[in-house]
């Protein structure tokens, strides 16, 4: 056992798995690679904190300290190039060439590109903390802001933009904002609460067409209108990295295809986080691939231990949150397995929508509210989901039903 | 001197839950333990300073209602990623339907 665990992609995903590989006690080498120069961060505060501060500031995963304590070996600023699958090898942009017994490719996801012609140097996306420093340089007082795409990645940066005092347009193809995966019930309360804020939310009107004249950007939408802007952050969806597993001959399948314990179509190499996609149990192994911290978070630990052999399959459900102004949302389970909703009030104008599938297993909750009001029902609802509960639609509605009670049940 | 302070009543918080306790500029956690017990700890999670209150308790275990990360409340012991760092946890007694806590 030579070549040890070899880690591509140094995020949140390959930076908990290289943790986890030692927290197990794994005594060989251990080594982390990745394309930017930072240690190990977590991407959430990108869009929100970070961008709303004066001065943003990486949140490390683990320090030069604590990865040296860990005997953890972090190769920063190259790329993996190739992966040399009868060798066990991966080549690096450096020309080194390193050694695996198991290979984790955390190469995460980027930006999709919007597929036209005439953006320059004021179009942006947002991936890193690099790009979170250049467009936080422009979020100043009166300065325009055009946002194209009215997902959470460009609703979080509205929001830390008008914090900010800039003036901000969303443009969102789609009819309402949020349209993957949030309810209309929700999405309505995101986009008054952002209108209320001063954003200006243009919905239903795709792009004709963006120019970008080295000063400012000029959007032009199909209907005619015309959007000038300082900055232009395009948020439109992000797509897995996949190209190393592809030219290696690895399975893809909307990502790096792997099966319930991550291991890909080459039994020693696994992937993990938004770059793979792999079959959900809760919902009778369907093929899914998400981009969430939390997943990036469970899969590199569950990935570590699959890698040591521990053969356990994937059982968690997904969820993530959202944080705009005061309003939180979060969301477990994956709401459009569900067929019909039941509303629990939780008071201070939160609520939970309970997801429910034709044959009552409760599938999805989606939850907004002040702070983090729905917080601890989310939790218990994904619990539910979890064991694939059948609780009484009268029960999720009602206040006065403890939803921990159900869990019991 | 004596630095026992009234938290709250015995039955403002039911079995395995928790709720918040703000004195001096500081806020804290008390719990309710399954076992009927009474527990506190600093009020802010380490990992990214939320009030832990809002979280779920479960069995000995609260539950940051951000991001997951998990302390037993009874010891203050953090219990895996992305929590590295201990709660501080604070000696409780109840007299007289009053849950006191001792703020050093």
């Amino acid at each position: 056992m030579a070549g040890g665990m070899l880690i591509i992609g140094a995020g949140e995903c390959g930076g908990r798995a290289a943790l986890a590989l030692r927290d197990l006690d794994y005594q060989g080498p251990v080594t982390l690679v990745g394309d930017e120069p930072h240690l190990p961060y977590e991407r959430p505060p990108l869009s929100k904190d970070a961008m709303a501060s004066d001065a943003p500031e990486i949140k490390a995963i683990a320090s030069d300290a604590i990865l040296a304590e860990k005997s953890i070996r972090h190769i920063h600023s190259v790329q993996a190039v190739a992966i040399d699958r009868a060798a066990h090898t991966v080549r690096l942009s450096d020309g080194s060439v390193l050694p695996y017994d198991k290979l984790l490719l955390a190469t995460g996801s980027t930006p999709r590109k919007l597929p036209m012609p005439g953006l320059g140097a004021h179009c942006v996306y947002l991936r890193t903390f690099a790009d979170a420093l250049a467009i936080r340089a422009h979020l100043t007082p009166g300065n325009r802001i055009a946002i194209i795409g009215g997902g959470f990645i460009g609703l979080e940066l509205a929001a830390a933009a008008r914090k900010l005092g800039a003036a901000v347009t969303v443009i969102e193809a789609q009819p309402r904002i949020l349209m993957r995966g949030v309810p209309a019930e929700i999405a309505e309360i995101i986009h008054d609460t952002h209108v209320a804020e001063g954003v200006d939310i243009l919905c239903g009107d795709g792009i004709a067409s963006i120019a970008d004249d080295g000063r400012q950007v000029r959007t032009t939408l199909a209907g005619g209108r015309e959007i000038v802007a300082d900055l232009a952050i395009i948020g439109i969806g992000a797509v897995p990295v996949t190209g190393l597993a592809a030219e290696a001959g690895l399975t893809i399948d909307n990502g790096i295809a792997v099966d319930a314990e991550l291991r890909s179509s080459d039994p020693d190499i696994f992937a993990a986080g938004d770059c793979c996609s792999f079959p959900l149990a809760v919902y009778g192994g369907r093929r899914v691939r998400l981009e969430a911290w939390r997943n990036a978070q469970e899969q590199g630990a569950l990935a570590a231990r699959n890698m040591l052999g521990a053969g356990e399959a994937h059982a968690a459900v997904p969820w993530f949150w959202s944080d705009q102004y005061g309003l939180s949302l979060q969301i477990a389970g994956l709401s459009d397995e569900g067929s019909s909703t039941v509303r629990r009030d939780l008071g201070d104008g939160a609520f939970i929508l309970f997801h429910l599938a034709e044959d009552g297993r409760l599938v999805a909750a989606s939850g907004i509210g002040p702070g983090n009001a729905v917080a601890r029902d989310i939790r218990l609802a994904e619990m539910l989901i979890g064991k694939q509960a059948k609780p009484a639609p009268e029960a999720l509605g009602s206040q006065d039903v403890k939803l921990k009670s159900l869990l019991a049940a | 001197m004596s630095d026992w302070v009234e938290a709250c009543a015995t039955g403002d918080i039911d079995e395995e839950d928790v709720m918040r306790f703000d004195h001096g500029g500081r806020t804290f956690a008390i719990y309710r333990s399954p076992d009927d017990e009474f527990f506190a700890t600093d009020g802010l999670c380490t990992h990214e300073k939320v009030h832990l209150a809002d979280g779920l308790v479960m069995d000995d275990i609260i539950e940051c209602p951000k991001h997951n990360g998990r302390f037993n409340y009874k010891t203050g012991d953090a219990r895996g990623a992305p929590v590295c760092v201990n709660l501080k946890t604070y000696p409780v007694k109840v007299d007289a339907g009053k849950v006191l806590i001792r703020i050093g």
